[in-house]
C-alpha cells in the first residue's frame, strides 16, 4: 500500500466514525495534532490546579473546604488520563511535563488570571468549567479512541463540579450585601476571560480546519461560543445578577443573543505571556517539579534496590510501588 | 456532665483539621502528580474527620448549654455551636492541637515522617476509642480507623523509600527526624480530658516505640535516644506558627461574621 493509499483508509474511517486506536496507521500530523492539543489539556488541568488552590486554606467553611479540595483533587487526576493518553501517541509524561515547565508547551489562558476573592471560586465553577465542559463534551465524540474515552470520564466529573460553582454563586446571590457585590464582581472579571477560552475567531484561527477535517473537533470555536453565550444569559437570571456586556441582546433573526466584541488585545497578550499571572503559574509548576527531582531519585533508587533484593528471596520487600 | 468529653472531642476535631491543613498546601504543589493525588486524599480524609468530631463536640456543647453546665473554661461565645463556628472563631489558646500538626511542612521528608508519626498513633488510638463506652467517639473511631490504615501504610512506605533511597533522601530524613522527633513525646503526655476519658497512652506509647523502631529499622534511620519533648499544644499553648495557620484559616469568617457560605 503506498502512503497515499494508508491516507485514503485513515480518512475512510474518520468519515465512518470509526475511532482510531494508538496502534493503527495515522498521519504524522494527525499524531503531533493530538499530541499537542491533549498535553495541553493536561497542562491546562495541572496548571488549573493553582488559582483554585490558592483558596484552599481561606475556605468559608469546613464543607466549602472539603468540595474545593475535591475539586482541585479531580483536576490532579484528569491531568493524569490525560497525560496518559498522550503517551499513547509516543510522547513520555517527562517530556510533555519539560514542555510546559519550558514554556515550550501551552496551557488554557484562563488559569492566568488571578483569583481575588472566595466568590471567584464559584464563577470559576460556573464559567471556566461551563465553557470547558461544552468543548469537552464536543471531545467525548473526538476521532481519537483514547482520548475520546478519557473526555467521558472527565465530563461526568466536570459537569458536576460546574454545578457546585453554580450552587455556590447562588448561596452568595442570596446572601448580605456583601456576598452579593462579591458575586457580581467575580462574574464581572471571568466573563470576558471565559469567552475567550473558546479561542480565536474561526476565521482566524490557523488550526480549525484540519481538526474538524479529521474530527478532533466537531464544532466550531465560533459556535460553541454562541452556545456558550445562550446558556449563560439564561442561568445568570437565576443569579440575579447580569453579565458585562452592553451588547448583550436576544437576536430573533438568528435564534441566538448577540455579544459585544471581545478585547483580543488582551486574549493575544496573555498567550504571549502578558496575562497577570503566568509568570507565577510557570513558576509555582517549576518549583514544585525542582523541588520534586530529590524524591522522584530517592524513589527509583529506593526501586532500582528492590529490585536487586527480590532476586535474593532472603531480602525480599513488600513495598508496593510508588 | 463535666468537661472532659467535649475537650477532649475538640482536641481530636482541633488536631485533624490542623493536619489537614497543612497537608493540603501540598495540592498542587507535590513532587509528582500521584503523589499530589494522595496527599490531597489524605489531607480530605482527616478534614472529613475533624468535621465529625466539630459536629459532636457542637452537639454536647448545645446540649450542655440547656442543661445549664459550665462549658469551655477557655471562654469564647460558644452560643449555638456548629462545626464552622467551632473551628472558625474559636483563638489560639483555645485550640488542643497537637504541636506536632502545626509545625511547618518542610520538605516532602518532614511531611511524611509527621504524617507517620501521627498516623501510627492515630491508628493505635483508634483502636482504643473503638471500644470506648461513648457511642458517638466510638463510631468515628472505627469508620476514621480504615482511612487511618491506610493513611499508617502509604506513610511507613515513604519514610522506608526515602531513608533507604540516596545519599541525600537519607540526609533529608534524617534532618527531618531532628526537626521533629522532639514534638513526638506529646503524643503520650495525658493532658486531664484524656486521663477523665481514660485513654491508656502508656499501652499506645509501647507500640508505637515498637512500629516506629520497625520501620525506621527497614529505613535505615536512628531512632534518636531520649531526649527534650516540647509540650503544650494538648493545652493551648502553642508554636509561634498556629497564629498564622489560623489567620489564614478563619479568615473569611473573621471578616464576613453572620454569613452563609
Amino acid at each position: 500500500m503506498s502512503l497515499h493509499d494508508f491516507d485514503q483508509l485513515f480518512q475512510s474511517k474518520i468519515d465512518q466514525e470509526i475511532k482510531i486506536e494508538p496502534k493503527d496507521w495515522m498521519p504524522d500530523a494527525y499524531r503531533k495534532t493530538n499530541i499537542r492539543q491533549i498535553s495541553q489539556h493536561a497542562h491546562s488541568e495541572i496548571v488549573g490546579m493553582l488559582p483554585e488552590g490558592n483558596w484552599i486554606s481561606r475556605a468559608p467553611s469546613l464543607k466549602r473546604k472539603a468540595i474545593l479540595m475535591a475539586k482541585v483533587q479531580d483536576e490532579a487526576g484528569h491531568g493524569l488520563y490525560l497525560y496518559c493518553a498522550a503517551e499513547t501517541l509516543g510522547m513520555s509524561r517527562e517530556q510533555m511535563i519539560d514542555d510546559l515547565n519550558s514554556g515550550k508547551a501551552k496551557y488554557s489562558s484562563i488559569f492566568n488570571y488571578p483569583t481575588l476573592t472566595w466568590a471567584d471560586m464559584g464563577a470559576i465553577g460556573w464559567l471556566v468549567d461551563g465553557a470547558a465542559i461544552l468543548n469537552q463534551v464536543m471531545l467525548c465524540r473526538t476521532s481519537y479512541g483514547p482520548y475520546a474515552r478519557a473526555m467521558v470520564r472527565i465530563c461526568k466529573e466536570e459537569s458536576f463540579h460546574q454545578r457546585q460553582g453554580f450552587e455556590s454563586l447562588l448561596v452568595l446571590s442570596k446572601g448580605t450585601a456583601e456576598q452579593k457585590a462579591m458575586c457580581q464582581d467575580a462574574i464581572n472579571r471571568w466573563w470576558w476571560p471565559s469567552l475567550m477560552m473558546f479561542g480565536p475567531k474561526d476565521s482566524e484561527s490557523t488550526n480549525s480546519d484540519q481538526s474538524m477535517k479529521w474530527k478532533i473537533k466537531r464544532k466550531t470555536n465560533d459556535e460553541l461560543r454562541q452556545q456558550f453565550v445562550d446558556m449563560c444569559v439564561e442561568q445568570v437570571k437565576l443569579l440575579g445578577m447580569t453579565l458585562p456586556d452592553p451588547h448583550l441582546k436576544w437576536n430573533a433573526e438568528r435564534g441566538h443573543y448577540d455579544f459585544g466584541e471581545i478585547d483580543w488585545n488582551e486574549f493575544w497578550n496573555v498567550v504571549k505571556g502578558n496575562g497577570p499571572c503566568n509568570k507565577q503559574r510557570l513558576a509555582a509548576r517549576r518549583k514544585a517539579h525542582e523541588e520534586g527531582k530529590w524524591v522522584r531519585e530517592a524513589a527509583a533508587a529506593y526501586a532500582e534496590k528492590r529490585k536487586t533484593a527480590s532476586l535474593n528471596p532472603s531480602k525480599g520487600g513488600t513495598l508496593a510501588a510508588a | 456532665m463535666d468537661n472532659s468529653l467535649i475537650n477532649y472531642t475538640l482536641h481530636l476535631a482541633d488536631t485533624t483539621l490542623i493536619l489537614s491543613q497543612r497537608n493540603s498546601e501540598w495540592c498542587g504543589h507535590g513532587p509528582i502528580l500521584e503523589q499530589d493525588i494522595a496527599i490531597t486524599n489524605i489531607s480530605l480524609d482527616l478534614l472529613g474527620q475533624s468535621r465529625n468530631f466539630y459536629q459532636y463536640a457542637a452537639q454536647l456543647i448545645n446540649f450542655s448549654k440547656h442543661s445549664e453546665a459550665k462549658v469551655s473554661p477557655s471562654g469564647g461565645d460558644l452560643e449555638g455551636a456548629s462545626e464552622d463556628s467551632l473551628a472558625y472563631l474559636r483563638t489560639e489558646r483555645e485550640f488542643k492541637n497537637l504541636l506536632l500538626v502545626e509545625l511547618q511542612n518542610g520538605d516532602w521528608g518532614q511531611t511524611v515522617l509527621r504524617q507517620f508519626f501521627f498516623s501510627q498513633f492515630q491508628y493505635l488510638l483508634f483502636e482504643q476509642l473503638q471500644q470506648s463506652k461513648d457511642e458517638q467517639l466510638a463510631a468515628i473511631a472505627a469508620k476514621a480507623i480504615k482511612e487511618t490504615t491506610y493513611h499508617v501504610r502509604w506513610s511507613s512506605e515513604w519514610v522506608i523509600r526515602l531513608g533507604d533511597g540516596t545519599d541525600e533522601s537519607h540526609q533529608r530524613m534524617l534532618h527531618a527526624i531532628d526537626e521533629l522527633w522532639r514534638y513526638t513525646g506529646e503524643l503520650f503526655e495525658a493532658a486531664e480530658y484524656e486521663t477523665a476519658m481514660g485513654i491508656d497512652l502508656a499501652a499506645i506509647k509501647q507500640k508505637w516505640t515498637e512500629k516506629v523502631i520497625a520501620v525506621f529499622d527497614e529505613a535505615t534511620l536512628p531512632v534518636p535516644e531520649n531526649s527534650f519533648m516540647q509540650l503544650g499544644g494538648k493545652k493551648g499553648v502553642h508554636t509561634e506558627q498556629l497564629g498564622y495557620i489560623l489567620t489564614e484559616l478563619q479568615y473569611m469568617q473573621r471578616t464576613y461574621p453572620n454569613s452563609n457560605w
